[in-house]
C-alpha cells in the first residue's frame, strides 16, 4: 500500500516535471510556431539566476525561484527575440540554425562565468515519511508549481484581453493588425512570457537536479518531445501529453530501471505520433485551449 | 698556473656544449609529449586539472634542465568530451607530430579507443585515471587506482562500518559495470552482498523512482559508481527525500571531479570515499606539489586525484626516460619496468614490472563540510587484481583487458 503510494507520488512528480519544463516551449512553440532550440538552455538560465540571487545576494530563496528566474529569462528573451528571432517568423529552418548558435553561445557563455562544473542550491523544503517510505517534501512543490502554471496559461488565455489578443494574433497576424493592434509587439511579448515560463522551471528544478553548462541537453529533447506530441492547444495538449508520458516512463521505471523507462517514454512517443499525427489535442480536445 | 693542452680542450667543450643548451630548447630538436584529454565539454571538470598537471610537471622538469639535455614539449589535443575524437587525433599525433610519449584518455572508453592504435604505431602511451584494472598491454603504463586499490578497502570497511547489503548504483558503461562486479567480489570475500545493481546511461538525472525502489530493498548501504554531472543529481535528490541519516553512502568516484565542493555541506557530508590523493594529507612531498601548483595556477580548489595521478605519470614516465638514457620505446619501458618510483602528491608510487599498474598508498576518507577529511590511511597497496590476471614477464605480447568473473 505505501509502496503504492509512493508510485503514484513519483508519476505525478514525473508529469509535474514534463508539464514544467515543456510549459514555455507550448507557449512559443504551440503558439508561435518558433522553434527554439536555445529552450534548453532557457531553463538553465533560470537555474542560474535563482542560484545567484540566492547564493550570491542572499535573496530569500523563493523569490529567486518564482520572481527572480522568470524575469531574467523573460528580459533574455526579450533581447534574443528582437535581435534575432522577429526577423525570423515564418521561415522555420532559419529559426533552428539561429537558435541552435544561440543556444551553442550559451553553453559557451555559462562556461565562462560559472565553470564547467554544476552548481546547485539546496532544497528549502525537507523529507517527509509515508509509512516505511521517506519522500522528498521539495515534490510536493514542484508539482504545485506545475498546477500553477497551467492555471497561469489558461487563465490569462481565456480570460483576459491580452490572452485573447495573443490568440488572435497567432490565428491571423494580419486580421489582428488590421484591427489596430501592433503584431510586432504582441510577439514579442508572447515571447517574453513563454521565457518566463521556462525561466520559471529552471528555478524551481535548481534545487533537484543541479545546473551546468551542458544541463541542458537533458531537458530539450523531453520538451519537444511532449510539446509536439501534446499537439496545438495550448493547455489541453500540454496536460494529456505530459501525463500520458509521465505515467508510461515512470511506471516502467518500477517496472524495470531507468534505462528502459527512457526507452520506454520514447517508444510511445513514436506510437502515439504514428497513430495520432497532430498530436493528442488534434485529435480529442480540437478548438479547445 | 699553467695550463696544459688537454685541460684546454676539456674546458672548451664543455663551454661549447653549455653554449648549445639555449638553441636546443628553442630547436626542433625537443622531446615531443603528446597530451589528449577532454579539456571542454561535460567531462571537462575531470579533464581541466588534469592538463594542468601534465604543464605543471613539464615545466618544473624543464627548469630543473630538461631530459637528456632536452627540453620537453608539450602538444595538447582538446578531445572535447567526445570520443571519435580521440581516435583522429591520436592518429594525428602519431603520424604527423611524431610524439614521443602520449599522457591521457580520461573515460575508460576513450583509453580503448587509443590504446591499439597506439601499440600499432609504436608510440608509448601513459593512462592515468582511476579506473576498472585489468589492462594488460606492455606498450601501456596505468598509473591510475584500480579496484584492488579503491573498492578492496572501501566495501571491507563499509561493511564493517554499516553492514551486509549492498545497493550499486552505477555508470551504464565498461567502467561502471566491471568495478560494479568488482564490489560484488569483493563484498563476498568481506561476508557482505551486494543485494541489487542499478546501472544509468551517463545523462541520467532524475533518481525519483530509484530511491523509492532503493527503500524498498532495504539495503545496510549504497555504494556509489556515478559518473559526471548529470549523476551528481542522485545525491541531491536523496538527501532531499530526508534519507542520508537513514543509509549511508559510500563511492568510487565522488571527488574524482571534486563533486564534494559541488554539493552543500548537507548534501555531502558523511559519504565515504577511497582515493590515493588528499589535498589534507600533509606529507612533504603533497605540500610542495600543492605549494608548486598554487604558484603557477593561483589557486589549488580544482586539484583532484586524477590530476595527481596525471602528474605522478609525467614524472614517473621521466624517471623512466633518465634511467633509459635515451628515448627509445623498448629501452624507456624496459627502464619502467625495473621497478622505477616516485614521490610525489599522492606518496611513493612504484611501477609494478609485471602489470604496468603502479603500488599506491590508500586513504580512507569522509567528506566533511565540502573537504576530503583522511579517517585512516593505507601504506604501499598493490595493483593485486591486475596481478592476478596479468604477467608481462611471461607474457609480453598480451594486449587483452582482463575482467572479473562473478
Amino acid at each position: 500500500m505505501d509502496l503504492a503510494a509512493v508510485v503514484v507520488y513519483e508519476v505525478l512528480y514525473t508529469i509535474a516535471f514534463l508539464a514544467l519544463i515543456s510549459a514555455g516551449l507550448a507557449v512559443v512553440f504551440g503558439m508561435m510556431r518558433v522553434i527554439n532550440l536555445a529552450h534548453g538552455e532557457f531553463v538553465l538560465l533560470g537555474g542560474y539566476a535563482a542560484i545567484v540571487s540566492h547564493n550570491t545576494l542572499g535573496i530569500d530563496i523563493f523569490v529567486s525561484m518564482l520572481v527572480i528566474a522568470p524575469l531574467v529569462v523573460a528580459a533574455f528573451g526579450v533581447v534574443a527575440e528582437r535581435l534575432i528571432i522577429r526577423f525570423l517568423y515564418g521561415r522555420l529552418i532559419n529559426t533552428m540554425l539561429a537558435t541552435w548558435g544561440l543556444s551553442l553561445a550559451m553553453i559557451g557563455g555559462f562556461t565562462l562565468i560559472f565553470g564547467p562544473t554544476t552548481t546547485s542550491i539546496k532544497a528549502p523544503i525537507g523529507g517527509f515519511a509515508v509509512g516505511d517510505y521517506s519522500l522528498s517534501g521539495y515534490t510536493i512543490f514542484i508539482i504545485a508549481s506545475a498546477i500553477g502554471v497551467i492555471l497561469l496559461i489558461f487563465g490569462v488565455l481565456k480570460y483576459t484581453r491580452a490572452g485573447l489578443i495573443a490568440r488572435g494574433a497567432m490565428q491571423s497576424a494580419d486580421m489582428a493588425s488590421a484591427f489596430g493592434y501592433d503584431t510586432s509587439k504582441v510577439y514579442m511579448v508572447t515571447f517574453a512570457a513563454g521565457s518566463a515560463l521556462t525561466g520559471l522551471a529552471g528555478g524551481v528544478l535548481a534545487p533537484l537536479v543541479g545546473i551546468g553548462p551542458t544541463a541542458g541537453l537533458l531537458y530539450i529533447a523531453k520538451a519537444f518531445i511532449t510539446v509536439i506530441s501534446g499537439g496545438a492547444s495550448v493547455v489541453s495538449g500540454l496536460i494529456a501529453s505530459s501525463g500520458f508520458f509521465g505515467i508510461v516512463s515512470q511506471l516502467v521505471t518500477f517496472a524495470t530501471n531507468s534505462v528502459i523507462g527512457e526507452i520506454g517514454l520514447l517508444v510511445a512517443a513514436v506510437i502515439l505520433l504514428r497513430l495520432l499525427p497532430t498530436g493528442i489535442s488534434g485529435r480529442f480536445f480540437r478548438n479547445r485551449l | 698556473m699553467t695550463i696544459n693542452r688537454r685541460q684546454f680542450m676539456q674546458g672548451a667543450t664543455a663551454a661549447s656544449a653549455l653554449a648549445t643548451v639555449p638553441s636546443v630548447a628553442m630547436g626542433a630538436d625537443t622531446i615531443k609529449f603528446g597530451s589528449i584529454l577532454d579539456t571542454s565539454g561535460i567531462f571537462e571538470a575531470y579533464g581541466k586539472p588534469m592538463e594542468k598537471a601534465h604543464r605543471l610537471a613539464i615545466d618544473e622538469i624543464n627548469a630543473a634542465g630538461g631530459l637528456l639535455g632536452k627540453k620537453i614539449e608539450m602538444i595538447p589535443y582538446d578531445t572535447q568530451s567526445k570520443m571519435a575524437l580521440y581516435t583522429q587525433y591520436a592518429r594525428r599525433m602519431t603520424r604527423k607530430d611524431k610524439v614521443d610519449v602520449i599522457h591521457g584518455g580520461i573515460l575508460s572508453a576513450s583509453r580503448e579507443a587509443i590504446r591499439p592504435s597506439l601499440r600499432k604505431a609504436k608510440t608509448l602511451y601513459f593512462y592515468n585515471t582511476t579506473y576498472e584494472g585489468g589492462v594488460c598491454d606492455r606498450n601501456v603504463f596505468c598509473v591510475g587506482t584500480t579496484p584492488a586499490q579503491q573498492s578492496a578497502i572501501l566495501v571491507p570497511e563499509a561493511i564493517k562500518r554499516w553492514g551486509k547489503k549492498i545497493y550499486v548504483l552505477a555508470a551504464d558503461y565498461n567502467y561502471g559495470q566491471i568495478t560494479t562486479n568488482w564490489i560484488k567480489h569483493y563484498a563476498k570475500e568481506a561476508g557482505g552482498e551486494v543485494i541489487q545493481a542499478d546501472y544509468f546511461p551517463l545523462n541520467v538525472s532524475d533518481f525519483g523512482s530509484t530511491i523509492a525502489k532503493i527503500q524498498k530493498a532495504k539495503p545496510d548501504m549504497i555504494c556509489a559508481v556515478l559518473v559526471g554531472l548529470a549523476h551528481l543529481s542522485f545525491y541531491r535528490q536523496w538527501a532531499a527525500a530526508g534519507m542520508k541519516k537513514k543509509i549511508p553512502i559510500a563511492t568510487t568516484t565522488m571527488s574524482s571531479g571534486n563533486e564534494h565542493k559541488i554539493l552543500t555541506p548537507s548534501e555531502g557530508d558523511g559519504i565515504v570515499v577511497c582515493q590515493s590523493f588528499s589535498p589534507q594529507a600533509d606529507f612533504p612531498s603533497n605540500k610542495a606539489f600543492l605549494a608548486a601548483w598554487k604558484k603557477k595556477f593561483g589557486h589549488t580548489n580544482d586539484i583532484h586525484e586524477i590530476a595527481a595521478s596525471s602528474y605522478d605519470g609525467v614524472r614517473l614516465w621521466a624517471e623512466g626516460v633518465k634511467k633509459a638514457g635515451t628515448l627509445d620505446r623498448m629501452k624507456v619501458i624496459q627502464a619502467l619496468e625495473s621497478g622505477i618510483s616516485y614521490t610525489g602528491p599522492t606518496g611513493k608510487v612504484t611501477i609494478d614490472g609485471k602489470t604496468h599498474h603502479v603500488t599506491h598508498d590508500m586513504h580512507l576518507i569522509e567528506v566533511k563540510n565540502q573537504t576530503l577529511t583522511i579517517a585512516k590511511s593505507y601504506s604501499q597497496i598493490p595493483p593485486s587484481d591486475t596481478q592476478r590476471v596479468c604477467d608481462l614477464e611471461k607474457n609480453p605480447n598480451d594486449t587483452k583487458q582482463y575482467e572479473i568473473k562473478i
